[in-house]
């Protein structure tokens, strides 16, 4: 842990070496960054919700770069949380070049990041929660988890999560749901369940067979002398986006006339407040508090926004916090006579340079990293360039993936799926097992060579676009847009289905994309059983190795249209 | 619900009770275009236009099987005598054979609910058409899509 003097040296030599324009205020800004000033908040009324979403197996300090790209198309177009870069910054009066800036956007970024450090740790993150709960007192304070917390790292990935499970149950959470929970397999999943102290809530999971509920929906809890029902939603197209055959017997949807059933029981049981815990993402949350009445507040995550205050859509506040450990969301709430009547909200970015790491938490880390650290710790090659997933079209981390792929499976084209999960690598970093499976560590990694038609790519395409794009959140499953190697187009986001794609050419040849030729494409995270190939971990770690030292170039194959 | 042991007969087939079938999946008549569809819902309101209202009809907002698509419908109906819901049709806009099912109901149905699983080849619009014993019909309209397979993240 670095002392708060080391910080600041650390801060203002870094700026000083990298040129970093602007110099003293920014230097500033930084110096005013203290564990304190982090848990400052004007507290409200007698409950306070702390919200921790998509955490994505991260358990240390992670760099996560802020999109590029987040269009909102129709209604849902240059608002929250479709903002990016300097249009971000003005819409929430933050000071470019501020500890929120580099927290929120990927302005400056490389420079930020050396300035400001990593986010997250799951032991920063305990420091906060342990500070609120003293601080507020136990029986005030609600910690609920959105979600996305059981994938996406090594450690996860080769303790089938327990080493997630192990350090969660230290903060205690009073409730969480599920997404990529899913993909360890219904067995699993169920196993996990069994062993939590807290409830997995789910009110859109009923089985295929006679549609009865398979999770609780509702906790009723007793906080700060006033009942409060926490409702729990399931990321609706799990068997979607993910493979249904790994929980044939669950089905799941946005069910939203069962959800305003459970609302409904809820507020019938007495419920003074009702939370709505949710993995939808923020669009759907958008919509579906307007179409829902009596739900008070929304926890959202999935689409990993972080906005730096909850929304208000009608009666109902929705708080996005964010992904992988970088921000903890609070809200408090004032209620008095059974309504809630004053609020204040806020995301605390999780600086973890300047939060005491939790000594317990730190303990538990240190105990389930430890059969794998020297593993985890492997370096495969070293970064020239910026590595990073996130963005509607295309990042880095994928460009590289999608270049590994096509080399290694001799295919003309590659594609892969647009996750948003997956931590970002500065210019000049090693690279190791660590950042190699935060891109990559899931159960169903097989890497596939099959043939494909330019139509049937079109199709693809078309269909997946429509995910992101379609005009109704409710029709969206909140990932970005696969990523395509060797292949260029042109999308028009407010299109329509089958319309948005266009001009698909070979970059390779410059050709056209011809809809009745074959190509031969490797891709992986296909949906469907017995897919074969080598996992997509081990491909591009020998990729990578023997690359040594990876540069990534601009990649502009993908052109926007009316947008 | 006030259901007899002849009608539960309808379950075996998925369908839950208060009901006798006459269609299912399988029809051997082809309903291929717009034209088709106008004309058997014509055939089955005698003609007359379907009123907004009234029916719920409850599908997934995606499929997520295809193959297994549940539908469930519910007409608003005292389920009396003298006014009651006679039939609900259920239809696949652009399958290859629109018709998905027929439900036929009396007032010992008790409510006018149905629910059974389709299979749909490809994203479509899903109507219900309900036939008041006074003549009067209904109708609702759910489009559904049916997709390649997502990259949700």
């Amino acid at each position: 842990m670095m002392t708060r003097r080391d910080f600041l040296q650390f801060a203002s030599v870094t700026a000083a070496l990298t040129g970093f324009g602007g110099g003293l205020s920014r230097v500033a800004a930084q110096q005013s960054l203290t564990q304190d000033d982090l848990l400052s908040f004007d507290a409200k009324g007698q409950i306070t919700l702390l919200h921790i979403t998509d955490l994505h197996a991260q358990l240390k300090p992670v760099y996560f770069r802020p999109p590029s790209e987040n269009i909102g198309v129709g209604a849902y177009a240059g608002i929250p949380p479709h903002l990016v870069g300097e249009q971000f910054l003005a819409h929430f009066g933050l000071t470019r070049g501020s500890a929120l800036s580099y927290a929120h956007t990927m302005v400056d970024y490389v420079d930020m990041a050396r300035a400001y450090g990593r986010l997250g740790g799951l032991d920063r993150t305990a420091t906060l929660i342990k500070s609120i709960r003293a601080e507020r007192g136990d029986d005030k304070v609600l910690l609920l988890d959105g979600g996305d917390t059981w994938q996406g790292s090594y450690t996860a990935l080769q303790t089938n999560a327990q080493d997630m499970v192990d350090c969660m149950a230290l903060l205690k959470p009073d409730a969480m749901v599920g997404h990529w929970e899913f993909t360890l397999g219904e067995d699993r999943v169920l196993e996990i369940i069994d062993s939590l102290d807290y409830p997995f809530l789910a009110s859109n999971i009923v089985d295929n067979d006679w549609e009865e509920p398979v999770f609780e929906s509702t906790s009723m809890r007793d906080v700060g002398g006033a009942s409060v029902a926490i409702i729990g939603q399931a990321m609706p197209y799990t068997p979607i986006a993910n493979p249904r055959w790994m929980f044939p017997g669950w089905s799941f949807g946005l069910r939203t006339e069962l959800l305003q059933q459970n609302v409904n029981a809820a507020r019938d049981a007495g419920a003074e407040v009702v939370v709505l815990l949710s993995h939808n993402g923020f669009d759907v949350d958008r919509k579906l508090a307007a179409d829902i009445s009596g739900i008070d507040v929304i926890l959202t995550g999935h689409t990993h926004d972080a906005i730096p205050k909850a929304i208000s859509v009608g009666n109902t506040l929705v708080l996005a916090s964010g992904s992988h450990g970088k921000f903890l969301g609070r809200v408090d709430l004032e209620v008095k006579n059974g309504k809630v009547v004053d609020f204040n909200s806020t995301l605390i970015p999780v600086f973890s340079d300047v939060i005491t790491p939790d000594v317990e938490m730190k303990a538990q880390i240190d105990r389930v990293r430890a059969p794998f650290e020297e593993e985890a710790n492997r370096v495969i090659g070293k970064t020239e360039s910026l590595l990073y997933r996130r963005g509607n079209f295309n990042g880095t981390w994928d460009d590289l993936i999608c270049e590994g792929m096509m080399e290694k499976r001799d295919a003309q084209l590659s594609l892969s799926p647009g996750f948003r999960w997956g931590t970002t690598n500065l210019p000049g970093d090693d690279i190791t097992i660590d950042d190699l499976y935060n891109q990559t560590a899931m159960s169903y990694p097989s890497v596939y060579r099959l043939e494909f038609t330019g139509a049937q790519l079109h199709d693809i395409l078309e269909d997946v676009c429509d995910n992101l794009f379609n005009k109704d959140p409710y029709f969206q499953q909140g990932g970005d847009m696969v990523r395509v190697g060797g292949m260029g187009y042109t999308c028009d986001p407010e299109g329509s289905m089958g319309s948005r794609i266009s001009d698909m050419t070979l970059l390779e040849s410059g050709e056209p994309i011809d809809a009745s030729r074959s190509y031969v494409v490797a891709g992986w995270a296909s949906v469907n059983e017995g897919v074969e190939g080598p996992a997509i971990y081990d491909l591009m770690e020998e990729y990578i190795s023997e690359k040594e030292v990876i540069n990534i170039q601009k990649n502009d194959a993908v052109k926007l249209k009316n947008s | 619900m006030n259901t007899s042991k002849r009608q539960f007969l309808g379950r075996t087939l998925g369908v839950s009770a208060g009901m006798a079938i006459t269609a299912l999946l399988g029809s051997t008549r082809a309903l291929a275009s717009v034209e088709d569809v106008q004309k058997a819902i014509a055939e089955f309101t005698g003609g007359k236009a379907p009123a907004e209202g009234v029916v719920t009809l409850t599908t997934p907002e995606i499929a997520e099987n295809g193959n297994s698509v549940p539908v469930s419908v519910s007409v608003e109906s005292p389920m009396s005598e003298d006014d009651y819901v006679e039939s609900v049709m259920i239809l696949a806009e652009d399958n290859p054979s629109a018709l998905v099912a027929t439900f036929h109901f009396t007032p010992a149905s008790g409510e006018a609910v149905a629910s059974t699983r389709m299979r749909l080849a490809r994203t479509q619009n899903v109507l219900a058409v309900a036939k008041m014993s006074n003549g009067d019909v209904y109708s609702a309209t759910n489009n559904i899509k049916v997709t390649i397979g997502g990259c949700g993240g």
